[in-house]
C-alpha cells in the first residue's frame, strides 16, 4: 500500500523519532549539535553540576565566533570579558572531549559558515546550535534550528531534544531574478511580505524554479533568515548541487558510503501530492534590490521605493511601531530611501560572508573607491574563505578600494567583539538584523545585498547597484 | 503556580530579544546578575543613569510579576538570557498576543510564563489599565485561567506537557535522560548512517 505522500520536513522529522508519547513532546534524536562561546558556558556548567558527560562528544562541535575581534590573529583578545568566555569553551572542549577549531585554528569561523564548509552538515540530518541562524544549515534539506541554552545542556546530555512538531510552510519561488537582484533579496521580500512574525511555529520548505537555480551559497543565505520571517527553520530539498557542493568535503562520507548516502539522500524531497500547512509564492521576476528602512527584517521594501507613512497604516499598535521605527532611523515618510547619507559597510556575517558574497563585492568594488565618508569593513566568513579569497585576489581589489579585510567572525552583525557603529551611524550592511542598537547602541542598520552594500560604500549614500556608471 | 500582581506595560510589537537584553551583555559565562540589564538601551541614559520615565526604573514595576507587551515577543535571537534577565528583575509572566518560537520555549524553561491572549482581550486589559494603572491581574496556570477586577475570566492556552513542568517542577532533562534505553536502541539502528563526525 502506498505510504500518505509526505514534505521533507515531515521525513527528516519522522525519522528521528526516539520515542513519542500522547500528550508529551515527541523525542527528537539530533544528528549534529554545533556549539559555541556565547550560549553554552551556561549548559556546561549545567553537566558539572550533575555530574554528567556529553553523550555524544562524535556529534558535536565547537568554535569560537561571536565575541572574538577581526584583528590581526597575532593580537591578544584585549576584552577580557570576551577573553574569559573564549578560554571557558577551550577548556569546556578539551574537558568534555569535543572536537573544537579555536581561535588560533586555520579552520576557525562563523559556526554556521564552517559547518557546511567541512561537510559536517548533509542532507536529511537534524543539527541544533544555540544560536537562531541555525536554519542555514536547512540548505542541505537539514532540519535545522536554533535552541536556548537550556536545550543545549538538553542535547550534550542526552543527544535529543523535547521538540513538539512544527507546521509546515511552502515558500514558493517561481521564475528568473535580474541582474542586480539576488538570494538576499528573496529574503528580504518574504520578510516584508509575511511580516517578522509570519512563519512563527512553522517551518518553511523553499520551492520553485528561482530556488533550484540558487548556488548552495545562494540557499544558505535564503534559509538563513528564515528565523527573521519568525520561522525556526528553513530547508530546501537536495538535488545534484547539494551532492556536488558536499563532494570530498573534510567529513562528507567516502567511497561506498557516499554512493549510499547519496541514494539515502534522493529519497528526502517531498513527496508528488504532500500538502502543506500554509503556502506563500514569490514572483522572482517581479523582484527588486531589497533594503530594510526601519527596525525589524520585516521593515523591508525595494530599494526604488520611498518611505512608507504611518499615517497609512490601520492597526493602532502598527502604527506607532513604524513611527517609532522612523524615528529611531531618522527618516521621513515618503521620501526615497536611495540617497540617503551612510558611514559605515560591512559585508560578513553567517548570511553574506561566503565566496560568492566576497566576489559580488569585489566586482562592484573592483578599480573603484570608497567614498571617503564611509568606513567599509569586509569580514570573511571563514580562515578558508579568507585563504580563498586572498589566492583570488579578493584582498587586493578590497584594500585598493580603501575598504579594511578583517579577520573571520560575526563582528558588526551582532557587534560583541568591538566592531561596531556609534550612536547615530548608519549602515548598510549585508547582515541578518537591524534591530534597535543590534551594530552597536544606537546605530541605525540598513539590511542588503553584498551588491548594495558595495554600490553604496562607493557613493556614500544608499544606492542601487543597478544605477552605478 | 497562582499569583497576582498589577501590570507593567510596554507596549510595543516585535519586541526582540536584543531590546530585552543587548548582546554585549552575553559575553558573561554566567547566569546570574542580568536582571540590571534587561532593557538596558531603553532603560538607562548614555552616562548609565536610570531613566526615570522608563516604566522599568519605577518602583511599581519593580513590585510587579507580570509585563504587558505587543505582539510576536520575544523575537529575534535564541539567547536565553532574556528570560533569565526578566525572571531576575522579579517578572514571572509576560502577556502577549503571540511569542516567537524560542523564546517562548526558553521561557518555559525558566519559569517564566508566556500568557497568549487574543486581540480583544489585549485591548480590553489596555483599556482595563488606561481607567485604573494600578489594577492587579490573577494569574492561574493550574486553571489556565487569567483574570482582573471587573474584567472576563480569560482561559488562557498551555501546552499540557509544558503546564504538567511548571506546575510539578519537572527536571525535563531528567526526564529525557529516563529514556536511556531508547536512546541507546535509536543509535544502534542508526550505525552506518552516521558515520559522519568520526571519521
Amino acid at each position: 500500500m502506498p505510504s500518505k505522500p509526505r514534505t521533507i520536513i515531515e521525513k527528516v522529522w519522522d525519522s528521528h523519532i526516539v520515542a513519542e508519547r500522547e500528550g508529551a513532546p515527541s523525542l527528537l534524536f539530533i544528528d549534529l549539535h554545533l556549539v559555541h562561546e556565547v550560549t553554552s558556558p551556561q549548559a556546561f556548567s549545567g553537566l558539572r553540576q550533575r555530574g554528567l558527560k556529553v553523550r555524544r562528544p562524535d556529534l558535536t562541535f565547537c568554535t569560537v565566533d561571536h565575541s572574538t575581534p577581526t584583528t590581526p590573529r597575532n593580537l591578544p583578545i584585549v576584552d577580557p570579558i570576551a577573553a574569559t568566555q573564549v578560554a571557558q569553551l577551550e577548556k569546556n572542549a578539551t574537558e568534555f572531549g569535543i572536537p573544537y577549531f579555536g581561535f588560533q585554528n586555520r579552520d576557525q569561523g562563523i559556526v554556521h559558515v564552517i559547518g557546511p564548509e567541512n561537510g559536517l552538515t548533509q542532507p536529511g540530518m537534524t543539527v541544533v546550535c544555540g544560536d537562531s541562524h541555525t536554519a542555514t544549515h536547512g540548505a542541505f534539506g537539514a532540519l535545522a534550528f536554533g535552541i536556548g541554552t537550556s536545550e543545549v545542556e538538553m542535547v550534550l546530555a542526552s543527544q535529543c531534544l523535547l521538540q513538539k512538531k512544527s507546521k509546515s510552510y511552502e515558500v514558493r519561488v517561481e521564475g528568473t531574478l535580474k541582474p542586480g537582484v539576488t538570494a538576499k533579496d528573496i529574503i528580504l521580500a518574504l520578510c516584508a511580505k509575511i511580516g517578522i512574525g509570519g512563519g512563527t511555529g512553522c517551518v518553511f520548505e523553499y520551492t520553485g524554479s528561482a530556488i533550484r537555480a540558487l548556488s548552495m551559497e545562494e540557499r544558505m543565505t535564503v534559509c538563513n533568515m528564515s528565523i527573521e520571517a519568525g520561522a525556526r527553520a528553513g530547508l530546501v530539498a537536495p538535488d545534484e548541487k547539494t551532492y556536488e557542493y558536499l563532494k570530498g568535503r573534510r567529513f562528507a562520507p567516502k567511497g561506498a558510503a557516499w554512493d549510499e548516502a547519496v541514494e539515502r539522500w534522493k529519497q528526502l524531497a517531498t513527496d508528488e501530492g504532500a500538502t502543506y500547512d500554509f503556502t506563500t509564492t514569490i514572483d522572482a521576476d517581479a523582484l527588486e534590490p531589497m533594503i530594510t528602512f526601519g527596525t525589524n527584517p520585516g521593515m523591508g521594501m525595494a530599494i526604488s521605493a520611498t518611505i512608507p507613512d504611518p499615517s497609512n497604516v490601520a492597526d493602532s499598535l502598527e502604527r506607532d511601531s513604524l513611527r517609532k521605527a522612523l524615528a529611531y532611523m531618522g527618516l521621513e515618510a515618503g521620501k526615497p530611501i536611495a540617497g540617503q547619507k551612510i558611514d559605515v559597510v560591512f559585508v560578513g556575517s553567517c548570511t553574506n560572508s561566503r565566496m560568492s558574497d566576497l566576489r559580488a563585492a569585489a566586482g562592484v568594488l573592483k578599480g573603484r573607491k570608497v567614498s571617503p565618508s564611509v568606513r567599509t569593513m569586509i569580514v570573511p566568513g571563514s580562515q578558508e574563505i579568507k585563504r580563498q579569497a586572498e589566492a583570488e585576489g579578493l584582498d587586493k581589489i578590497f584594500r585598493e578600494a580603501g575598504a579594511e579585510w578583517r579577520e573571520a567572525g560575526c563582528s558588526m552583525c551582532i557587534a560583541m567583539n568591538g566592531d561596531q557603529l556609534t550612536p547615530g551611524q548608519y549602515s548598510v550592511s549585508t547582515s541578518n538584523r537591524n534591530f534597535e542598537g543590534r551594530q552597536g547602541k544606537g546605530g541605525r542598520t540598513f539590511l542588503a545585498s553584498p551588491q548594495t552594500a558595495a554600490a553604496s560604500a562607493i557613493m556614500g549614500v544608499v544606492t542601487d547597484v543597478r544605477t552605478l556608471a | 503556580m497562582q499569583f497576582e500582581s498589577t501590570v507593567t506595560q510596554i507596549q510595543a510589537d516585535n519586541i526582540d530579544t536584543d531590546q530585552i537584553i543587548p548582546a554585549r551583555f552575553l559575553k558573561t559565562i554566567s547566569k546570574d546578575g542580568l536582571g540590571d540589564q534587561l532593557f538596558f538601551d531603553w532603560r538607562y541614559n548614555a552616562d548609565g543613569s536610570p531613566k526615570a520615565d522608563f516604566i522599568l526604573n519605577t518602583d511599581k514595576a519593580k513590585a510587579s510579576k507580570v509585563l504587558f507587551a505587543g505582539d510576536n515577543f520575544g523575537c529575534g535571537s535564541s539567547r536565553e538570557h532574556a528570560p533569565w534577565a526578566l525572571t531576575q528583575y522579579g517578572f514571572q509572566a509576560v502577556i502577549s498576543t503571540s511569542f516567537a518560537d524560542i523564546f517562548k520555549q526558553n521561557s518555559l524553561k525558566n519559569r517564566l510564563l508566556p500568557l497568549v491572549v487574543s486581540k480583544e482581550v489585549h485591548q480590553q486589559l489596555r483599556d482595563a489599565l488606561a481607567a485604573n494603572p494600578d489594577l492587579a491581574v490573577s494569574v492561574n496556570v493550574e486553571t489556565q485561567t487569567f483574570t482582573w477586577p471587573g474584567g472576563p475570566s480569560v482561559h488562557f492556552p498551555i501546552d499540557a506537557f509544558a503546564k504538567h513542568c511548571l506546575l510539578a517542577g519537572v527536571d525535563e532533562i531528567g526526564y529525557v535522560l529516563q529514556h536511556e534505553a531508547q536512546i541507546a536502541a535509536f543509535e544502534a539502528q542508526r550505525v552506518g548512517t552516521l558515520n559522519t563526525l568520526a571519521g
